[in-house]
């Protein structure tokens, strides 16, 4: 076990917004969480981050797993869309989580960050300016600096957003990869087609009763099919479109 | 035109004023680049209007050195509109323009109301400009700009990698265990100082400049943080000497002479980035 929610209350301002989370996740298993907009999806990702304590209960770190190790791949923001940084000082920065007080990086941190670079393609792009990429290869970037982070666990919230189909499935394949080595996933989304793809595991919030278990069991309960169905009938909405 | 800079330069008071236009233009442009990224130029004007009230104030007691009183009020004012963009009812922006536009207000009442001094205008002006006061340092400020900029020079490089980390991506920094808040309050106790030590240099009414200019400059070229950085530290100290040389040949003001000094570098670079851009 390397992470567990037990009867975890979430919300912010005096209200409640999740009640009774319970879950757990193992070591190299495929989480997604999935709910609609409102739902405290972003609240559930800062406490697991331990940027933010929930209301009610505990949540358990195993396996020497600590709350700072947990590679996070946040959604850009939009101080990064203009920020002079290149591509090696953001994945470089990754590191800082090693550092403590030495004001630089050595030398196993910096081959750390050339090794990440290369497992996900963007060695090449090392002295680029982090702006002038692509959106899926800034994901990667930020993805590379994640991984420099940690080698246990990554939390992604929407990898995918605004990305085209094709660097979206890339962008998943990396991922699923990545998972087969042996992190952990946890995966926020609201992508269902590609959750009923890739997860092992799924929780559903924002539903009542909220929903926690294998991706077989969800796809058997009426939430599940539903929002599968749901899911389907938009991608098919969207080729229609095109 | 030599002649007369030797000349000039023989006076002690001329070196002092260039040393210590060096080095605040040098700490103000390292910190420029980190306050304009996070969206917080306006920081450095606020917090300037806050020490100007904060001068009038000491005024009114007489201080041989107000720095006593300026230093921790400006400093004070940092932490609490840090803290207030993150978690008041008062969003960001008004709370800034509140505390900086009350605090000139207050700081022209009292010294109206108080002052001993016959030419209150001609005060009032030296503080928002800076005009001569640079040219009349004595050692124990010159002492102090001294001090204080080696001190914010090395905690710049002692933690610049935390710098960057917590300018480029706080959230990030804050979940993989970096404590962002600290270093937050870091960058605005840094920041008042930097604006009362350069309220000497250039005035309270043109410090934002010295911040923002050699940052935004060095940014239409250059693509890497640590690029801007130098660069940004390059251009500020090659404008405050250079507006430092043309104010004392031209007999201009100096603050104003180093903004201008930096407009024009601004516009440069914007040229060299649209033409490289292409």
């Amino acid at each position: 076990m390397q992470l567990k929610c037990n009867q975890v209350s979430l919300g912010y301002e005096g209200r409640t917004i999740i009640e009774n989370l319970n879950f757990q996740v193992n070591a190299g298993d495929y989480l997604y969480i999935v709910g609609e907009n409102g739902t405290g999806k972003s609240t559930l990702i800062k406490t697991l981050l331990g940027l933010r304590a929930p209301l009610k209960g505990t949540i358990e770190m195993g396996e020497g797993l600590k709350s700072s190790e947990i590679g996070y791949l946040p959604q850009q923001t939009m101080v990064q869309k203009d920020f002079p940084a290149s591509v090696w000082e953001v994945v470089l920065s990754g590191n800082l989580n090693k550092c403590g007080l030495r004001p630089f990086y050595n030398k196993q941190e910096k081959e750390r960050a050339e090794a990440n670079m290369k497992k996900l393609g963007i060695e090449d792009f090392k002295k680029k300016c982090y702006r002038d990429l692509s959106g899926g290869q800034q994901q990667r970037v930020l993805l590379a600096r994640a991984l420099c982070a940690t080698g246990k666990m990554l939390l992604l919230d929407e990898p995918v957003a605004g990305l085209d189909p094709k660097i979206t499935n890339e962008m998943y394949e990396l991922i699923q990869k990545l998972n087969e080595e042996g992190i952990t996933i946890i995966m926020v989304s609201h992508d269902m087609q590609a959750a009923t793809l890739y997860a092992d595991h799924i929780l559903h919030i924002g539903h009542k009763p909220l929903f926690f278990g294998t991706k077989e069991d969800y796809l058997k309960t009426e939430t599940g099919r539903t929002f599968t169905e749901l899911g389907k009938l938009e991608e098919q909405g969207e080729e229609y479109d095109r | 035109m030599i002649d007369k800079l030797v000349l000039y330069f023989e006076y002690p008071f001329v070196k002092y004023a260039m040393l210590v236009g060096v080095l605040i233009a040098l700490c103000s442009s390292l910190l420029g680049v980190t306050l304009v990224l996070k969206r917080f130029s306006f920081i450095g004007d606020g917090l300037s209007h806050v020490a100007f009230g904060a001068m009038a104030v000491a005024s009114l007691f007489d201080l041989s050195n107000d720095m006593i009183v300026v230093l921790p009020l400006t400093v004070l004012s940092a932490v609490v509109l840090l803290r207030g963009s993150q978690s008041a009812k008062i969003k960001g922006d008004a709370s800034l323009a509140m505390i900086s536009v009350g605090a000139l207000a207050i700081g022209y009442l009292l010294l109206n109301a108080f002052s001993t001094s016959t030419n209150i205008s001609g005060d009032v002006c030296t503080t928002l400009f800076g005009s001569t006061s640079i040219l009349t340092l004595n050692k124990v400020d010159v002492w102090l700009c001294i001090i204080m900029s080696v001190v914010v020079i090395g905690m710049f490089l002692l933690f610049y990698h935390k710098i960057f980390a917590v300018t480029f991506d706080e959230t990030f920094a804050k979940a993989t265990g970096t404590k962002a808040d600290s270093y937050n309050l870091l960058i605005a106790v840094i920041t008042a100082t930097i604006i009362v030590l350069a309220m000497k240099l250039v005035g309270s009414l043109l410090i934002s400049a010295l911040i923002i200019f050699p940052a935004v400059s060095s940014m239409r070229i250059f693509k890497s943080f640590l690029s801007v950085i130098l660069s940004s530290a390059v251009i500020a100290v090659f404008c405050a000497v250079v507006g430092i040389l043309i104010s004392i040949l031209a007999a201009t003001p100096v603050g104003a002479t180093i903004v201008a000094v930096n407009i024009v570098v601004f516009g440069i670079f914007s040229a060299i980035g649209a033409l490289a851009g292409k």
